[in-house]
């Protein structure tokens, strides 16, 4: 009994509940297990590397290409998903109409469905003998194993993102709100500008965020309608492939570490975003 | 107080809609008709196109041969091979994400602690990483050429391009599934149940399977759902450290890029299909439950 | 403004929530709609708003047919119950939105906008708030924003829904008091839903109580209080003692006996005796035939007594609590006579005889 009173006294207040220190434990266990020394590998691997040669590896012509198109065509998608998100949203929460909860279940499939399955999936449909490929190949437009390939599967991944970070906000949104700004004589369009837009903007921007950050680490559902080729349309995750098939750990960690920070400073961005959203909606003082 | 000039400024004479002489009876909170009209038109379109087209293309390509191709591929021995691995891949996993999801969420909801939050976030850390940077992670552990690779082959242990290594990194993607739907459970049911159970003379074990875990179970069972359909279908962090050994080292969905890069399309498409099924299946579940554990919030 | 409702109806389903209501609102007055819940009050006051519509029925504002206009268009001014005030916006935007909202053509200069915006801060006290947001105000001072809010467009009738049901009730008082005030200020036609019937007989100029979609009675305070038309407004307004009674020949008889008092002109049969707790006198009993009880219970301190009083000749009836002066002493288990100076008799229908 003494070794509870000494740590638990130190890291928490006393409660009749048992088990805390086993659970922790084993919690902290685990985790360091499976989540943080191998993560703790990928800083060990980066700190092998003098900065000179981090540098010149992530500033490699190659790399770099792999970096625009990544975070590039990353970008675009979630911008295209917040517009179109935006608007099936709407529809989703506002309207009744036939088939509105099985198109609402629809948005969830991209969640659900393995990557490499989208991926086969999307590249057998715009390819030039595909469905869709074959309607655009007259206009001279060629999706498959091109950068616009790899735009349209990012937006596939990302649309449920925006749509099921907005989705509870929009519910949620008073009415009276609404009927109070009829009541003072604004427009319709001019309630949902003024008043309606801003209440959901901040999981607007949070599902953004988030699209994007997944859509930069995207690999399944990217790897076969990409082209592939280097500095073409070699998207980043690919190269960190390629290089631990050569052997050259080092190179590969360089190019993950500047995905992870991407990726994290996402993650930062999302988090601020919802702590402010929280203290201008009044929901935390 | 001083009197109000109610009168003084110019009185505002109301905007009278004129192109209807009989109001719209619209409740305030309607869009007008047009709106509606697009919008909906807009959602459908681009939901079709997006989503519904690509699934439907998997089974169109899985049975393009006929439906005796269809379950020739499925019945190849690769193929069965990998539906194998995949399952006892999922299995394991899924498994170990669910206890430690159980033991995670009973240390984070049942006490205050400090560092509370920066436990949570370092558990949600597998999100917000790539599955390629995953599967690197491992090989950069248990590589050849990894920190613990010659340790390993000195012992003839095989971690990487075997099933414990996409064991594990399987088990890395898949880690926040299981806690992330017990938390804010476990967390709005507060502790009062439990301390009812302890203070009737109930030991912790017996209160934690009597009392929390059928409370928690639609949350558990829909971790778990989440937790397997990631399983099953990871690829990225799979594709790093598996050998992509046909017959042995396949997944499911490794076998779906073997075969689709080997030209045999429909064969990829068929295996393909399973794996779609399980996502619709997944899918289906998943609104069922939400059902029970909507109930099962108190109101 | 002048109000009128005539004929209104409407239904939700197969719930009746407006029964056919008239209403006459004059211009200038602060009118309560005053009622339990599910009368109808927030329906009428929602119909007269534009936020909903009538089955059935008319409204017109000042002569004009109001039902042919949207909300925006009607010129109301409605505070909500919740108040309803823009979360992302200061409270100064939050005033000038009506204004701001406005079309082009319509629309007063920045400069204009400022000074009215600040001379409604000035009227509810609270400019010093202008640069705050909602979340960072108490209760009350959301609700006088509110106010403020709907009073910027210059309504032609203010609408308060349960304007003060949120609140403690010290600043519940504290703003009836200031809203009676302001009231009489600007004399803007305004109508007011509430349950508290305090609220409503100390506020209004008129009161109209309703129940389960119907008005059961409009009138000043005091006529309502003093002259109640039905049975369920004087026993919803004020305190009553409610005594089941039968009118035979021309008597009015409880337990068998007659209680000696004017059965007031109602036809013969079952009725009821509405009376205020203090216009009953506690009578020694005597050979007079009178409504008499047992004393069950003596409690209150102050210049009354309330006196619980078991009646029947046995004491074994209905309990009806009665007050009397300090200077009556009374003891449980006395034998006692109680006399209405001042009563109503309801018949079976609900309406007394006038």
């Amino acid at each position: 009994m003494s070794r509870m009173s000494s740590t638990a006294a130190v890291i928490r207040r006393k409660s009749v509940i048992p088990g805390f220190e086993i659970t922790l434990w084993t919690t902290l266990f685990w985790l360091s297990l499976i989540v943080l020394i191998p993560l703790g590998s990928l800083a060990l691997k980066t700190a092998e590397l003098s900065v000179a040669q981090f540098l010149d590896v992530v500033t490699s012509r190659r790399a770099l290409h792999a970096f625009e198109l990544s975070f590039g065509l990353s970008f675009a998608a979630a911008c295209v998903n917040l517009v179109f998100g935006t608007i099936v949203v709407w529809a989703l929460v506002r309207y009744r109409f036939p088939g509105r909860r099985l198109l609402d279940a629809v948005v969830d499939i991209p969640f659900a469905l393995p990557t490499a399955v989208a991926g086969i999936a999307l590249t057998s449909l715009y390819a030039e003998s595909g469905w869709v490929g074959s309607l655009l190949a007259p206009l001279g437009v060629k999706v498959a194993f091109t950068p616009l390939g790899i735009f349209v599967a990012l937006v596939f991944i990302g649309l449920p993102f925006v749509v099921r970070t907005v989705q509870p906000v929009l519910e949620d949104i008073d009415k009276e709100l609404e009927e109070a700004s009829a009541s003072l004589g604004a427009s319709r369009w001019t309630t949902i500008r003024r008043v309606l837009f801003p209440g959901i903007l901040p999981a607007l921007l949070t599902g953004f965020s988030l699209a994007f950050a997944r859509a930069v680490g995207e690999y399944g559902s990217v790897i076969f309608i990409a082209g592939n080729l280097p500095n073409v349309s070699e998207i980043a995750p690919l190269l960190i492939v390629i290089r631990l098939q050569e052997f050259h750990y080092a190179d590969a960690t360089a190019i993950a570490v500047v995905m992870l920070l991407v990726s994290f400073s996402m993650l930062f961005v999302v988090n601020a975003l919802q702590r402010w959203s929280e203290v201008r909606l009044g929901r935390r003082p | 107080m001083t009197v109000v000039p109610m009168v003084e400024a110019e009185l505002f004479e109301p905007r009278r809609n004129t192109d209807t002489v009989v109001a719209r009876r619209l409740d305030v909170r309607e869009d007008p008709t047009w709106a509606r009209l697009s919008v909906i038109a807009v959602t459908v379109i681009f939901l079709g196109v997006f989503i519904v087209l690509p699934l439907l293309n998997v089974f169109a390509q899985a049975f393009a041969k006929g439906a005796a191709a269809y379950y020739g591929a499925l019945s190849a021995p690769d193929t069965l091979s990998a539906i194998r691995l995949t399952l006892v891949v999922a299995v394991i996993s899924v498994g170990a994400n669910a206890l430690f999801g159980l033991i995670a969420a009973w240390a984070i909801t049942k006490f205050e602690f400090r560092g509370k939050n920066l436990l949570v976030t370092l558990i949600d850390l597998p999100f917000s990483v790539s599955p390629v940077i995953a599967g690197l992670v491992f090989v950069l552990l248990f590589g050849l050429q990894g920190y613990l690779g010659p340790w390993l082959s000195d012992h003839n242990i095989k971690i990487i391009f075997a099933l414990p290594g996409i064991v594990l990194a399987t088990i890395f993607v898949t880690f926040p599934f299981v806690v992330r739907e017990l938390i804010p459970l476990m967390q709005e049911q507060g502790t009062e149940q439990e301390e009812a159970a302890l203070s009737l003379g109930a030991s912790g074990l017996r209160t934690f399977i009597r009392i929390t875990l059928p409370n928690v179970k639609w949350a558990l069972l829909y971790g778990v759902l989440l937790c397997n359909a990631r399983a099953m279908g990871e690829f990225g962090a799979v594709s790093v450290v598996s050998g992509h050994i046909r017959g042995q080292t396949n997944t499911m969905p490794l076998e779906v890029e073997a075969l689709y890069n080997g030209y045999q399309s429909a064969a990829a498409f068929a295996v393909a299909s399973l794996l779609a099924l399980l996502a619709l299946v997944t899918l289906v579940t998943k609104i069922i439950f939400e059902a029970h554990i909507a109930k099962g919030r108190t109101p | 403004m002048k109000i009128s409702l005539v004929g209104i109806s409407k239904r939700f389903g197969n719930f009746v929530a407006l029964d056919n209501v008239d209403l006459e609102v004059r211009s200038g007055e602060l009118l309560a709609l005053l009622g339990p819940s599910g009368s109808g009050k927030t329906t009428l006051l929602r119909i007269v708003a534009g936020l909903d519509w009538p089955d059935a029925g008319e409204v017109r504002f000042d002569g004009e047919d109001a039902l042919n206009r949207t909300v925006g268009e009607r010129n109301v001014g409605f505070v909500f119950q919740h108040y309803a005030l823009f979360r992302h916006m200061t409270v100064f935007e939050n005033v000038a939105f009506g204004l701001r909202a406005r079309p082009r053509s319509y629309r007063p200069g920045e400069a204009e906008i400022r000074r009215r915006v600040g001379t409604l801060l000035d009227l509810v006290q609270l400019n010093w708030l202008a640069d705050r947001y909602p979340t960072q105000l108490s209760g009350g001072q959301r609700q006088r924003i509110a106010l403020a809010r709907a009073l910027a467009i210059e309504p032609r009738v203010l609408l308060l829904d349960e304007p003060f049901g949120s609140l403690d009730a010290k600043v519940r008082k504290d703003l009836r008091r200031w809203l009676r005030n302001l009231h009489s200020e600007i004399h803007v036609t305004s109508i007011f839903v509430t349950h508290d019937q305090e609220e409503a007989l100390e506020v209004a100029d008129r009161v109209v109580v309703m129940e389960r979609g119907r008005i059961e009675q409009a009138g000043t305070p005091q006529q309502v209080y003093d002259h109640p038309r039905t049975a369920f407004v004087h026993e919803f307004i004020g305190e009553s003692v409610v005594v089941p009674v039968l009118i035979e020949d021309g008597e009015v008889r409880f337990d068998g006996r007659s209680i000696g008092i004017d059965p007031q002109g109602s036809p013969n049969g079952a009725a009821t005796l509405f009376a205020r707790p203090f216009d009953i006198s506690i009578v020694p009993t005597s050979s007079e035939n009178t409504l008499t009880g047992v004393v069950k219970r003596v409690h209150g301190i102050g210049p009354a007594r309330r006196v619980e009083i078991a009646l029947g000749s046995e004491g074994s009836g209905t309990i009806v609590e009665v007050v009397a002066l300090r200077s009556q002493q009374w003891r449980i288990g006395d034998f006692v006579g109680l006399r209405p100076e001042q009563y109503r008799l309801f018949t079976h229908a609900g309406r007394g005889a006038t």
